[in-house]
């Protein structure tokens, strides 16, 4: 990128607009004709020709996975859009005040300017709750397709080298959406936002030592004090925001820079992108994927009544009402915290509270940590320092799969545990035996669930070596005279063999020996527990079958089918064939 | 001769002066005897009577031929008619089947019947009586009495039965019922005797006044228009959350798998 961007007069000949314009008419129409002054002007200016022929022409593979990222982006624009909106009108203060707007279930009641002025947008500024609910909707929609797209990067291993550090930022975007919305939450102050701060405090002072000059701190003094709203506004629009946009930059930036990962097939290899330019073709996908995501927000947000905050009522820390929970991706915290037991301990004459601690914050932050570490321990498990480009099916990854969902089993557990009230009334159900089914099974599904994912991927895997050994069944079905039944297979296509067979093959490091041929002790190399680790990840994968045995099997499905094709029957194979009898010609 | 002396003799004055005795000594007893008071005992003589047999054949097997209570239910000896009438007109009691609490059902018995048994607890042993209409009626409230009748319930009532009356999950399979549909005498009869888990609401706690406040504010947003679009059942940000991965994750992948494959794209 250093060249200069002075132009070459002998390759565009001298820039005089006439002798274009000459030089381009004897060619024909010209569709853009009217955008080539402006055009003509930037790329003085700020070089547009080079970018633009860099950037437009950018190849992107095509598969509907990678446009969940496109969705958590869209509605994360969506939630700009409205949020300036909803600043216009929002006062973040707690100062009391005595409503008499035009709700009158609440005529009369002293709230926070808060509350009032998210009351006023509900009920008397025009389109005020329609945005505020596209807001909100917008904002889970946000969070919730954050997580989809990390299940995809993560089961595809589009995680590995090199684009750890771009995992890390997803990282860093999920928790920090979780917090933003958890921010747009509380800052309405009623009743439920008001809860869902109660419980943060909660969690804030949980921390051992710390936990209650933590609560001063954020609170400026005992809970919930008069300075939260506006320190939470600041927070919520301004601080995380400007990370967000800073961070979805950069995520961005790195995909450009790493190029997009592909899925596997023919002609796709680890040194090119399949694909289709960005221009014409992904802008006008993933421009009309933007006004698609905007409808299905839009007719969410005017069909779905969400957050109805004024049935809630304004804030009042004496009052608690059935049904709080958080939105959902902080129903893991709640519902670990309502299943745990209620341990503590006394140590020093002082006591040591564990019951919020361990799942409030444990939950989010085993999340969180496992999360951003995960890459890092895969790669030093399996040894795998190679770049990859090409995706892998969640299958040739069995123990991966199976630890991403046990993780989400656990997960799932502690997010039931949020709702074991609703699950109560709902199915009429015992409030303590839901207690005690999730303590049980927060440990024991993970387990179950790793077992079982493990053998499906690895059943899969072998289906795929049936499939590259003896071809796919035809569905062709055929009675033998002696009445037993065959049914011919079909040789897969050369493409759909490669497809099945281009993954690179991990087998377990061995561990290096301890001590070198001399008796001398050896520095580096593969430990004894590494080598453990590495035959707990790979050991049960089912290896490929190699060429000789593809080109083997291939032979005998053909063989197979033109004996049984063409009615000349002999008994090598079993012999329950009977003898030469003649059989339909197909 | 004046009219009356003339007439004196006549055939029909005896009758008469008969009639008019009869009617004096009537007005007489009528102005000095407790008469009203009198037809009504007999009237809740009747009703108790009544309302033994009913509870006998309906009531027995648990609460004891005499009220006095079993290992299979509560003694009534002091319930008060109010928490028949509650228990009995919203279907609770009698119960189809043991459970850890009495679920709300259509009431077998005809309002008088309800009345008798009520009656027949009523005279075990004093307690809360069945309301008059004016204690739960709530005509007459402005509105800002009504909203601070929702202030009132969000600091006593919604802990358990949710901030828009629909309920919530108590330990061990019990619970407290919704709120919508109930009628203003049984919420009032309901503060007052505690039915089930619910505690007391007194006249001390609450005053009647402000229970009729607490009883618009219920009426009052039951008839609430629903801003904002379907309510999703009123499940709270986990119905929220679980329609934002349905619809908003779900549809919109659907909508991905669409776009991926039209168009051009690579094979």
């Amino acid at each position: 990128m250093a060249k200069p961007t002075t132009r070459d007069a002998s390759t565009r000949g001298v820039d005089t607009a006439p002798e274009q314009e000459a030089s381009t008419a004897a060619k024909g129409p010209r569709p853009f004709a009217k955008l080539e002054s402006p055009v003509t002007a930037l790329d003085d200016r700020v070089g547009l020709a080079a970018l633009g022929r860099k950037n437009l022409r950018k190849v992107f593979p095509d598969h509907w996975s990678f446009l969940l990222g496109e969705v958590a982006l869209y509605s994360f624009i969506i939630c700009l859009i409205t949020g300036v909106f909803l600043t216009i009108w929002f006062r973040p203060s707690m100062a009391e005040i005595t409503y008499d707007g035009s709700y009158q279930l609440l005529k009369g009641l002293h709230m926070s300017e808060a509350f009032a002025s998210t009351l006023e947008i509900s009920f008397d500024i025009k389109g005020g709750l329609l945005i505020r609910q596209l807001h909100h909707w917008g904002a889970l929609l946000f969070v919730a397709a954050m997580f989809a797209h990390m299940m995809r990067v993560f089961f595809t291993g589009a995680f590995r080298k090199p684009r750890e550090l771009n995992w890390l930022l997803g990282v860093g975007l999920i928790s920090m959406g979780a917090v933003e919305g958890f921010a747009g939450y509380s800052l309405p102050d009623d009743l439920l936002s008001g809860t869902g701060l109660r419980f943060a405090d909660g969690m804030i002072r949980s921390f051992p030592l710390i936990g209650t000059w933590a609560e001063f701190f954020v609170f400026g003094g005992e809970y919930p004090g008069e300075l939260i709203i506006s320190r939470l506004y600041m927070v919520h629009i301004l601080l995380l925001p400007g990370l967000l946009l800073g961070l979805v930059a950069a995520h961005m930036a790195l995909v450009v820079y790493h190029k997009h990962t592909q899925f596997p097939g023919p002609g796709r290899t680890e040194k090119n992108v399949v694909g289709y330019p960005m221009f014409p073709v992904y802008m006008a996908k993933a421009g009309g994927f933007f006004f698609i995501v905007s409808g299905v927000l839009v007719l969410m947000a005017t069909f779905m009544q969400i957050n109805p905050l004024w049935q809630y009522g304004p804030y009042n820390p004496a009052q608690v009402t059935a049904g709080s929970q958080p939105d959902f991706y902080m129903g893991a915290a709640e519902g670990g915290v309502r299943i745990m037991p209620p341990w503590e301990t006394y140590w020093f004459g002082l006591t040591w509270s564990w019951n919020i601690f361990i799942p409030g914050v444990g939950i989010l932050g085993a999340l969180f940590t496992g999360m951003a570490l995960y890459p890092f321990i895969e790669r030093w498990v399996t040894g795998d320092k190679e770049e990859h480009h090409l995706l892998q099916l969640p299958h040739q990854a069995p123990t991966r799969t199976a630890i991403g969902v046990a993780a989400i089993a656990a997960y799932f557990c502690a997010q039931l545990g949020g709702a074991n009230d609703l699950m109560a009334t709902h199915f009429e159900l015992s409030l303590n035996a839901i207690t005690w089914f999730l303590r049980i099974m927060i440990f024991v599904s993970p387990i179950v669930a790793f077992l079982v994912t493990k053998r499906i991927c690895v059943s899969l895997q072998r289906r795929d070596n049936e499939l590259l050994t003896h071809g796919s069944p035809s569905g062709d079905m055929e009675r033998l005279p002696d009445g037993g039944y065959f049914e011919h297979h079909v040789n897969l296509s050369d493409d759909e063999a490669f497809t099945l067979s281009q993954h690179r093959e991990h087998v377990p490091v061995e561990a290096s020996p301890s001590t070198d041929a001399h008796g001398v002790r050896t520095k580096g190399g593969v430990s004894k527990n590494r080598a453990r680790w590495s035959r707990f990840f790979y050991e049960t994968d089912a290896l490929k079958p190699s060429a000789e045995e593809i080109a083997e099997g291939r032979a005998h499905t053909d063989h197979e089918n033109a004996e049984h094709g063409h009615g000349e029957l002999t008994n090598d194979d079993g012999g329950e064939h009977g003898d030469n009898r003649e059989l339909s010609n197909r | 001769m004046n009219f009356l002396t003339s007439r004196r003799r006549h055939p029909l004055a005896r009758p008469l002066m008969l009639v008019l005795a009869l009617f004096l000594v009537g007005v007489g007893y009528m102005a000095v005897a407790p008469a009203g008071k009198s037809s009504a005992e007999t009237e809740v003589a009747r009703q108790v009577t009544h309302g033994e047999e009913l509870f006998t054949v309906n009531c027995a097997s648990c609460h004891g031929l005499n009220a006095e209570g079993t290992s299979q239910g509560p003694s009534l000896v002091g319930v008060g008619s109010a928490s028949v009438d509650f228990q009995v007109s919203t279907g609770r009691m009698p119960m189809a089947k043991p459970a850890q609490q009495a679920p709300r059902k259509p009431t077998k018995f005809s309002d008088e019947e309800i009345a008798a048994l009520a009656a027949y607890v009523g005279s075990l042993g004093p307690g809360v009586a069945v309301p008059e209409p004016e204690q739960y009626d709530t005509a007459g409230l402005t509105e800002e009495e009504v909203a601070e009748g929702g202030e009132i319930f969000r600091t006593n009532c919604s802990a358990c039965h949710n901030y828009a009356g629909l309920g919530g999950a108590l330990p061990d399979g019990r619970y407290a019922p919704p709120l919508t549909d109930v009628e203003p005498r049984h919420i009032y009869e309901a503060l007052r005797v505690g039915p089930q888990q619910m505690p007391v609401f007194s006249q001390e706690n609450l005053s009647d006044k402000e229970v009729r406040m607490i009883i618009a504010y219920l009426k009052d947003i039951d008839a609430q228009p629903n801003r904002g679009g379907m309510d999703l059942g009123g499940n709270g940000p986990v119905g929220e959350g679980l329609w934002a991965w349905i619809l908003g994750v779900g549809g919109l992948m659907v909508i991905a798998g669409w776009i991926a494959s039209k168009g051009a794209r690579a094979k």
